[in-house]
């Protein structure tokens, strides 16, 4: 009790007395619970509390997110489809996607129509089960998506935060960029899958070459925008070095936007997949992926009974890049602390 | 004066980096695919043979003599002969016929776009909430979500079937290049449809427009002579991304329709393997990446002298 005097809370008990005596009768009064007359403890910590908000930005856009209905039902959706394309090959009574597969008596299972024979899809023009290729194929190219979009992530982060960061290399990185952004990046793509020979792994290094870019772009841009904020000025001044500053202070500020470019680098992955496989720059065509299946597919265009060899691979390409598309917007939408007001 | 200024620079750095991608592209493409240089029959020659014949290309001279030859070579006009596709002619005799046809294929579908795409934005913008507007952003946000292979694919078949046209392209038949045509140019339709809807509504809702509203000027009128106007001007900036995509889209519709042009053959030579061919489109594509890129920007500095020349950096 040392802020106040002894002598200021013996007056102002006495005020609220006399206050009390005024305002209630003489039974309110001997109702009143005697704690309320007792002086508070003085609490250090509690003088010390400010204004609380009980705002917290990663529980604010997962509420947001998670209130657009439309991203709610697609990423329930989408992780279920990962899920089964993980455990599809261990549930019982599935073919394995290569195998030719013959009848009792021999005969080749070829070119069955969709829930013909047991085979939801059908089977293809060799006899092999379209289901089990399916979701082979969307496993490859998930594999695809994911892998190029960490990838990129990684070198595309790294080196834009260095690239807006560190303002000598700004200059030559600055060049360098728009020189090599003048060029068509699918371009780019098929002069590299064309020098390294097709491979599941060439794929995937062009594909990195061509995305890491704009992604470091993209990141320089924003580090430029709060590098000199005071709360980096006063972190350089009391000693930060440089790699902590891009880390611990940079860094979690641009999770929001990382997360965006990885959730529409895997759709533009799984795109490109399909086209340097259709330039014949990608997977071999006996290896079950999305751009395989289709350019199978699309060698059958025309007898039309055997659309559905072209339409199911399709529809599950598009139903995967449609999902990962409308979940990265929407993801897009609830990072925007803009939107966290309700 | 400022504007001319920045259109030397931006010249300069065009033919700057019009050298450097050159000499880039010609450095990696020395590592391509040996066979490729061969023909047929690779596997049976003999080790002297392959040196020979890889002497007689010049393959085996130091790298800065290949530089200067591929040079002083593209000054007089030669990208070299052709070895697999067709053996022993020109490069450029194979593709000057080619090139007209996709120009004017290229040309048509930004045109359809335009008139398609920009009408749709402001239709949309008009009936901002209202179902026009949902429509058009769910075609749109379909557009850029599904992969362009599926459209052209379904577009090739279906639209034969309903126009009862074929499914090839017919340099003679007018009909046939109606697909191609609307194929190549969906992708750009989106997008102008897109950035003009958002213009426009900036418009909308800027105070001049509720001035105009309050002095009593018919909407028709606010639309027309203000609202649109200031909201085409910014869409000039979205011209070199709409070139680039076309010229990208031109690659796949030119094969799957397999009209004779460039984007055709490129996709043809790559599975043929036939280098020289392959390194001479890939330039002539990075060229026109290049080059179109240039002209957006100059065209943007001519139209809208507010438009800060400085930044060309940014984002486009």
């Amino acid at each position: 009790m040392g802020l106040f005097g002894k002598h200021k809370v013996e007056q102002l008990g006495g005020a609220l007395t006399d206050q009390l005596r005024k305002d209630l009768t003489p039974e309110e009064v001997d109702a009143l619970d005697p704690d309320l007359f007792t002086p508070a403890k003085y609490d250090a910590a509690a003088a010390e509390r400010t204004a609380y908000s009980n705002y917290s930005y990663w529980r604010a856009t997962f509420r947001v997110f998670w209130n657009n209905k439309l991203a709610r039902v697609l990423i329930i959706f989408l992780a279920a489809i990962l899920i089964f394309t993980f455990i599809q090959p261990y549930l019982p009574n599935q073919n394995d996607p290569i195998t030719i597969l013959y009848d009792e008596s021999d005969n080749l299972l070829k070119n069955l129509k969709p829930g013909e024979q047991g085979f939801l899809f059908g089977t293809n023009d060799l006899g092999q089960d379209l289901w089990s290729r399916i979701w082979f194929g969307t496993r490859t190219s998930l594999f695809i998506g994911f892998v190029v979009a960490l990838s990129q992530c990684v070198i595309g982060v790294t080196m834009g935060i260095i690239w807006g960061y560190v303002r000598k290399l700004d200059r030559i990185f600055t060049e360098i960029y728009n020189i090599v952004d003048n060029v068509p990046r699918t371009i780019i793509l098929i002069l590299i899958s064309y020098i390294l020979r097709p491979s599941m792994s060439t794929m995937i290094i062009s594909m990195c070459i061509v995305g890491w870019l704009p992604m470091a772009r993209l990141i320089r841009n924003q580090i430029i925008i709060i590098r000199d904020r005071d709360y980096n000025l006063a972190s350089r001044c009391l000693g930060s070095s440089t790699w902590r500053i891009m880390v611990r202070n940079l860094l979690p500020y641009l999770i929001s936007v990382i997360m965006l470019q990885v959730a529409l680098a895997v759709p533009t992955a799984i795109t490109d997949e399909v086209f340097l496989t259709y330039i014949g720059l990608g997977l071999p065509l006996d290896t079950p992926s999305l751009g395989t299946l289709i350019i199978k597919g699309r060698s059958l265009i025309s007898s039309s009974s055997l659309m559905y060899q072209l339409v199911i691979p399709c529809v599950a390409l598009s139903v995967v890049t449609v999902c990962f598309y409308i979940i990265g917007n929407a993801f897009a939408d609830a990072a925007d602390p803009k939107n966290h007001v309700n | 004066m400022e504007t001319l200024k920045y259109i030397l620079k931006r010249l300069a750095m065009a033919v700057l980096s019009l050298f450097i991608i050159t000499t880039i592209i010609f450095l990696l493409l020395r590592m391509m695919p040996i066979e490729g240089y061969l023909g047929a029959g690779y596997e049976k020659m003999s080790a002297e043979t392959i040196e020979n014949s890889l002497r007689n290309l010049g393959l085996l001279d130091p790298i800065h003599v290949q530089l200067k030859n591929f040079y002083v070579n593209l000054f007089h006009g030669d990208l070299g002969t052709s070895w697999i596709y067709r053996p022993k002619v020109p490069i450029t005799e194979i593709l000057a016929p080619k090139i007209p046809i996709s120009l004017t294929l290229g040309a048509l579908a930004m045109l359809l776009a335009l008139v398609v795409g920009i009408p749709l934005g402001v239709v949309m913008s008009r009936f901002k909430g209202k179902w026009p507007d949902k429509l058009g952003t769910g075609f749109i946000v379909l557009l850029n979500a599904v992969p362009v292979v599926v459209f052209y694919l379904f577009i090739q078949i279906y639209g034969s079937k309903a126009l009862g046209v074929s499914m090839l392209f017919n340099k003679n038949d007018v009909s046939t290049w109606i697909l191609p045509i609307i194929c190549l140019s969906l992708g750009n339709i989106a997008n102008y449809a897109m950035w003009m809807r958002r213009y426009m509504v900036d418009q909308l809702n800027s105070d001049y427009v509720k001035l105009a509203m309050a002095k009593g000027v018919s909407r028709r009128d606010i639309m027309y002579k203000h609202v649109f106007r200031n909201a085409f001007v910014p869409m000039v900036q979205l011209l070199p991304s709409s070139l680039l995509l076309t010229i990208m889209g031109s690659i796949y519709v030119e094969s799957l329709f397999s009209i004779p042009g460039m984007g055709g053959l490129l996709i043809d030579v790559i599975k043929r393997q036939d280098n020289t061919m392959v390194q001479a489109l890939v330039l002539i594509y990075a060229c026109m990446g290049i080059l179109g890129l240039l002209l957006g920007d100059l065209l943007m500095a001519v139209v809208d002298p507010r438009i800060k020349l400085s930044k060309q950096g940014g984002a486009r």
